[in-house]
């Protein structure tokens, strides 16, 4: 009961433990999955399409989305174009990729806004007392009330120009309520747990409280709803571009491909075939990595 | 019954001081506000260097008194009345931010399970590290430095290494000597101890009292023992208070106390303790379940378990009065009193 005996009890299962941090322990867990590994890559190949259209539009013919013939007006594949002309007779193959930026660009952007005024509020509301925490409840219940779709249009049609940024501003408009419920939720069940009473009892004060104690542990439900939120506002984006409140040519988007293909895609279906297939991958890859990011992060599915 | 400034020689200004503490627990909607009385006006006092344990069964109140004085219920959820003074300043009057001020550098705190009091996002270097930064103006340097020292002093093995470990790396005697760090980092005069050995196994809890013990000699901290555990406190205690439903029944030095209890509800308790000596199975329990938090009949909170009750117990709450040399009870029929023992 003595030091002597003190140092060798506790310390023989510490010298156990290995030595890594949780966020390591969750790193190391998704690098034995394959699902992460993946979607992952597929998330990287996505980002880098967005990134650098040139590098992949140009595999198989010139490349360039804007050099159309109108003699090839809606040609099927053929050699040099595989994925054939679109109606203007442009390469399609090369405005798919190109594509890329634009629903990605709207899904990232849209996202990211969401997450911050989420954060924001979610603390606010979470933190800040009753009468904060009411208001900011009524404000998402007003905006979760609007149907999204009219909701959308109504906005859109109503703006001057609509390029990626507004459209993205737009769908953030519509998206962060869900989200702050969730940063409420995870932050006050985080600001009752004993060590945000231990750092309050020890004199921290309250910006490092939030900063230090709550954010960091109420975060994680957030980016994986975050990750997932992703594939459902480019979803969301090619839905609205569909319906031809979204995006306008000059934009290249996958949702205005879908729009030209909508009255001749019986006799030409690689119109719509092809923007589709790309966009379901896209969808499909976003959410799936989400959730095996989710997975990882969830210590009870360890 | 207490004395707010000065005091005679023999016996000096408390340290701390409560003085009719209440909890109210606050429930519903504002609208239709619901509040139960948990902490049913509470009153000690604690002395410089002085070790007082708060002994009751779960739900008696002596966590919330503890979190109470500390000014740590959120105002949304709990109301808290009375006066706890601290060196003869009243801490509930106090602004939040001189409270905050107050809070880890003269009363600190240690909970009872560690894995869950430290962040497990944060090394336990730095939480040590950021009690002292919230305080004092000192660089990073400085602060890492300190921690590791303090480490060092609660003998974690290769502090300077382990500075940089999680919550979630050490043993749970370890982590709670990192949270005895944090707490002693400033030498705080008072130190609460809610339950800080329970989730312990026994050798490690007596390495851990010792430690504690032999901290606060350096560091002079007065501490409150808030436990259900009468053995820890016959070893670690000068001073013992044991709470009923939300009263102190009775209070007095630990020798007495365990000697001669005076309140009923004392023998029940010392009456349901294993002995070494007589037979093994002679745990009386007390009958009976205490009463729910919110309001109580008129007369004593015990009496529906009290083996001694008379008929005069049904009407009239009996006070914590004096009962000399040193004692104090809240019983209209105190056992000394009744029968010689």
């Amino acid at each position: 009961m003595t030091d002597t005996l003190t140092a060798p009890a506790d310390t023989s299962p510490d010298g156990a433990a290995p030595p890594v941090s949780s966020a390591g322990a969750g790193w190391r867990t998704l690098r034995r999955r394959p699902a992460f590994l993946l979607t992952g890559a597929g998330v990287l190949l996505l980002l880098l399409v967005a990134a650098a259209p040139g590098l992949f539009a140009g595999w198989f013919g010139h490349g360039d989305p804007t050099v159309c013939d109108l003699t090839h007006s809606a040609r099927g594949p053929s050699a040099g174009h595989p994925f054939g002309y679109d109606v203007q007779g442009c390469d399609l193959y090369a405005n798919v990729v190109h594509g890329a930026r634009a629903s990605l660009g709207v899904g990232f952007l849209a996202t990211a806004a969401s997450l911050a005024v989420a954060l924001v509020l979610g603390c606010l509301a979470g933190m800040a007392g009753r009468i904060v925490d009411s208001v900011v409840a009524r404000l998402t219940d007003v905006f979760l009330g609007f149907p999204f779709l009219l909701g959308a249009i109504v906005v859109l049609n109503t703006l001057p120009t609509r390029d990626i940024p507004t459209v993205a501003a737009v769908l953030a408009l519509f998206g962060w309520p869900t989200m702050t419920r969730v940063v409420r939720a995870s932050v006050r069940s985080v600001r009752e747990a004993d060590y945000v009473v231990m750092a309050r009892s020890l004199g921290a004060g309250p910006w490092d409280i939030v900063r230090r104690h709550v954010l960091p542990n109420a975060l994680t439900p957030a980016l994986v709803l975050a990750t997932i939120t992703v594939g459902g506002v480019i979803v969301a984006e090619a839905s609205l571009t569909f319906l031809g409140v979204g995006l306008q040519s000059p934009s290249i988007s996958w949702g205005l491909q879908l729009a030209g293909a909508q009255n001749s895609f019986r006799t030409h279906p690689h119109l719509l075939v092809f923007p589709g297939l790309f966009l379901s991958f896209t969808v499909f890859v976003l959410i799936t990595f989400g959730d095996t990011v989710r997975d990882a992060l969830d210590p009870r599915g360890r | 019954m207490t004395t707010t400034t000065g005091g005679t020689p023999a016996e000096p200004q408390p340290l701390l001081e409560a003085e009719d503490l209440t909890v109210d627990l606050l429930s519903g909607t504002p609208g239709a506000p619901r509040s139960r009385r948990v902490v049913r006006g509470v009153s000690f006092t604690l002395h410089e260097g002085e070790t007082l344990a708060l002994i009751g069964e779960s739900g008696s109140g002596k966590s919330l008194s503890a979190m109470a004085l500390m000014g740590l219920l959120p105002a949304t959820t709990a109301e808290v009345g009375g006066s706890v003074r601290h060196r003869g300043t009243d801490l509930l009057a106090l602004h939040p931010d001189a409270l905050r001020a107050r809070r880890g550098k003269h009363i600190a705190m240690i909970f009872q399970d560690a894995l869950s009091a430290l962040n497990p996002t944060l090394t336990v270097g730095f939480q040590i590290a950021e009690v002292i930064r919230a305080h004092e103006q000192v660089g990073r340097r400085e602060a890492r430095a300190r921690a590791v020292e303090l480490m060092a002093r609660v003998r974690i093995p290769d502090p300077a290494r382990r500075y940089r470990d999680y919550p979630h790396q050490f043993s749970g005697g370890m982590r709670q000597r990192i949270m005895i760090a944090s707490a002693l980092a400033l030498s705080p005069d008072v130190l609460i101890a809610d339950e800080p050995t329970t989730a312990l196994d026994v050798t490690v809890q007596a390495q851990i009292m010792e430690l504690l013990a032999e901290l606060r000699e350096s560091t002079g901290s007065a501490l409150l023992l808030i436990t259900h555990d009468l053995g820890l406190a016959a070893t670690a205690a000068d001073r013992v208070a044991i709470m009923y439903a939300g009263h102190i029944v009775e209070q007095a030095p630990v020798e007495d106390l365990y000697d001669r209890p005076a309140h009923p509800y004392t023998e029940g308790l010392l009456a349901a303790l294993p002995r070494l000596e007589g037979p093994p199975d002679d745990l009386t329990p007390i009958p009976g379940t205490p009463p729910a938090p919110g309001p109580l009949p008129p007369g004593c909170s015990f009496r529906p378990r009290c083996p001694a009750a008379r008929d005069s117990c049904a009407t009239r709450q009996p006070a914590l009065l004096p009962a000399p040399p040193a004692r104090l009870v809240a019983c209209h029929y105190p056992l000394e009193a009744s029968s010689a023992r």
